[in-house]
């Protein structure tokens, strides 16, 4: 080794421990000025965070509390009392009257000098008309479901409570001052008012639990109005959709994620899937007026046509989730199934479905809670009809809860404001019935492994 | 003073001709023959010629090697070397990846893998795999071994079945740890005991060859020897072949070692031999630690 060359070496190694220590301090310097700037920007993006949570919970309570405080007085209803005479004479039948005789009598004649006898001031023609208002038309209906039940009822004085008029109802209900007719916004006349005040005064004014809510059908009368054809309506329609769209979407699922062949064809049918989802559910409705009505000349208004039609919605959904589902199990297990000399169909029964299930029933549930609230296919197929009767089958006319609440909201009197927000309600309640078995179901078959 | 050091060795490696690589390079590319014997006295599987490719890229070069009955069979070499790639042909694991084709004769007691004769369900009953990583069922200990038996049918009652289940987990040196517990999902046990479940699993089918494929890599050393041990006793009912990327464990378990690179199989003979006195150039320089 030559002594030049040395020096060089020494030379160098000390330049190059210089630059070292330079670096190294200019590393620290630089990292702990940006330091605080990091963290800075990480605590403004925890406040974005924080303040976008809470901004949307201060929303969905608003939603909740606007809708609960508007629709409960829709749970309750304002009945009076009424103690009618059953004077075969004036029902127009015999003493023993046949079961058609019991059903063509004059049951709202009978009210109504029920109420003239209550009231024996009123005598003009309009003072009558006003005072007939006060009660329900259904209190008819009432009536004859009391007689028709208990024949020999006949001839004897019943008291019963019949439903309030909607009016007069939300009167009772909002507790108004009925002294001051003035302060109360209503339809109701003052003359009417005072009629109320003196019925409550009695004691024959009561709010009760609606039942009729839950009862009936839809109705022209809000007091009569319910809820019960939109709520079968809709139970026939999901298990319309879930019965077709479950099984079909999973074996699709199933054949595109492990048995379909990589290529063009497959990668079209995958686009198309995509596409699907993304179609306005409108032109879902368009379809099944054109192809299952017009065509295979399915029922109008049918749960079996609106289940069909939303099934083609959900389909996309659920095979999108279902082959994430899939994508999701590992593949050591489908190899060590396979090692074992599993069939490819047994390892997909046998391991991965199984795995992926929890998975599938998620996209399922979310894909049926769309079509719960689906509105506008439900539309084009006549599912916007007016249900009075229950619907007994999958092809009796019907309609939906959502459609129910679009058909209440439309209704001019005031009484079904509070009806809409009672339908939404329950609306609500059946999704949430419906994550909740969802829930139980993941919690079932969920498995570590 | 530590990043001269780094540039130095980087230099050393980025140069294109060292020479020892340069000499390996040389010894591949007159490679064309494997040295060593590739025949058994008594084979269980027969391979001749085998070339695999993945679309076009082709991964395995002209193999020929025979499995003897009795025997393990180690095959060693560096990553991507293809020895995973040729075990899992000697049950047709690569049959689902679309763009693999194989080409060449392989055979099971005569019966060629390929045939129409022989399906692959069938096949994957009479040679068993053990993955690198354990890769229990998401089941219950006593599922997890009784499942190969189960879809086969080799079970005609519950009581067959609980023996063949109880023999396997005995002879996978498992039985004593989790007889208690064979409710217990498979997915409880520590790793070592996991990949015993799989060896166990296996053997449940009765198979005539078990693949290894890098059994112990995810394993300690203490669950790794006794895996190895397992391996020892399994030799007499079995064949095994064993993919390692431990040159001591493949001196351990087996009695014949087959040395892979970049696709051609360069050298098979007792593993002894190969490991006391290797006969080519490339399997002295892995063996010695030189590359790979």
């Amino acid at each position: 080794m030559n002594p030049l060359n040395n020096t060089d070496k020494e030379h160098q190694t000390a330049a190059m421990n210089a630059s070292t220590e330079n670096t190294t301090r200019s590393t620290t310097a630089t990292v702990r000025a940006s330091l605080k700037k990091r963290y800075a920007a990480e605590k403004r993006f925890r406040l974005y965070g924080i303040i976008a949570i809470s901004s949307s919970i201060g929303f969905l309570f608003l939603l909740l509390a606007s809708i609960t405080s508007k629709g409960l007085p829709a749970f309750t209803q304002t009945f009076v009392k009424l103690d009618v005479e059953l004077n075969s004479e004036q029902l127009g039948i015999t003493d023993a009257p046949s079961a058609a005789d019991l059903r063509s009598a004059n049951y709202s004649g009978v009210i109504k000098q029920t109420l003239r006898d209550r009231f024996p001031e009123v005598t003009k023609r309009g003072e009558k008309k006003a005072l007939y208002k006060l009660i329900s038309t259904g209190a008819q209906y009432e009536l004859y479901d009391r007689v028709a039940a208990d024949p020999s009822l006949v001839g004897q004085t019943i008291s019963l409570w019949v439903p309030a008029d909607d009016e007069l109802g939300a009167i009772i209900k909002s507790d108004a001052d009925l002294t001051q007719p003035d302060s109360i916004t209503t339809r109701m006349t003052d003359q009417q008012i005072a009629w109320a005040k003196t019925l409550k005064d009695a004691g024959d004014l009561d709010v009760r639990f609606n039942t009729t809510f839950f009862k009936n059908g839809d109705s022209r009368e809000p007091e009569l109005a319910g809820i019960r054809a939109a709520l079968i309506g809709s139970a026939f329609t999901l298990l319309i959709t879930f019965t077709l769209s479950f099984p079909v979407a999973v074996s699709a699922a199933i054949y595109l994620e492990e048995f379909a062949p990589q290529n063009r064809w497959t990668d079209i049918v995958e686009v198309n899937i995509n596409n699907l989802a993304a179609v306005p559910s409108i032109v879902f409705g368009l379809l099944g007026l054109a192809v299952f009505i017009n065509f295979f000349h399915l029922p109008r208004s049918a749960p079996v046509v609106g289940g069909i039609v939303l099934s083609l919605m959900t389909l996309p959904t659920i095979i999108i989730s279902s082959r994430a589902a899939l994508k999701a199990v590992p593949p050591s297990i489908r190899e060590a199934a396979r090692g074992l000399g599993a069939s490819p169909l047994q390892v997909v029964t046998h391991h991965v479905l199984p795995l992926a299930m929890p998975g599938i029933l998620t996209g399922t549930i979310i894909g049926l809670a769309q079509a719960l609230g689906e509105t506008a296919p439900l539309l084009m197929i006549g599912m916007v009809a007016f249900i009075v009767d229950i619907p007994a089958s999958i092809t009796d006319a019907a309609t939906v809860l959502p459609v129910q609440v679009f058909l209440w909201a439309d209704s001019p009197e005031r009484a079904f404001v509070e009806k809409t927000s009672a339908a939404i309600m329950v609306l609500l309640v059946f999704l949430i019935l419906m994550n909740a078995i969802a829930v139980m179901l993941r919690k079932r078959f969920e498995r570590r492994w | 003073m530590n990043t001269a050091v780094a540039d130095d060795i980087l230099t050393q490696l980025r140069r294109p001709s060292s020479p020892v690589q340069n000499a390996a390079q040389e010894a591949f590319d007159n490679l064309t023959e494997t040295v060593g014997t590739v025949t058994v006295d008594n084979p269980k599987m027969q391979t001749s010629n085998v070339n695999v490719f993945y679309a076009e890229k082709q991964a395995i070069f002209d193999v020929n090697l025979d499995i003897g009955n009795n025997e393990v069979i180690a095959m060693i070499g560096p990553s991507g070397c293809g020895k995973s790639t040729f075990l899992r042909c000697l049950n047709r694991m690569n049959d689902t990846i679309p763009t693999c084709r194989v080409t060449g004769n392989m055979s099971l007691d005569g019966e060629d893998l390929y045939g129409a004769d022989l399906d692959p369900v069938l096949l994957r009953a009479r040679v068993g795999m053990v993955f690198q990583k354990p890769n229990p069922f998401a089941k219950s200990i006593y599922d997890n071994v009784a499942y190969g038996p189960r879809i086969h049918g080799l079970a005609s009652n519950r009581a067959e079945l609980d023996d063949i289940v109880v023999d396997s987990l005995k002879k996978a040196g498992l039985y004593d740890e989790v007889k208690d517990r064979l409710d217990a999902p498979g997915t409880s046990l520590s790793g070592g005991q996991q990949q015993r479940l799989c060896i166990a699993r296996s053997i449940a089918v009765s198979p005539e060859v078990i693949l290894m494929d890098e059994p112990c890599s995810a394993l300690d050393p203490i669950a790794t020897a006794r895996i190895e041990e397992l391996i020892n006793e399994l030799r007499e009912n079995y064949a095994i072949a064993i993919v390692t990327h431990s040159m001591q464990q493949a001196a351990r378990v087996s009695q014949r070692t087959a040395y892979f690179h970049l696709g051609k199989l360069v050298e098979v003979n007792d593993t002894n031999a190969v490991f006391t006195n290797p006969q080519h150039e490339l399997t002295e320089n892995y063996i010695t630690g030189r590359f790979g």
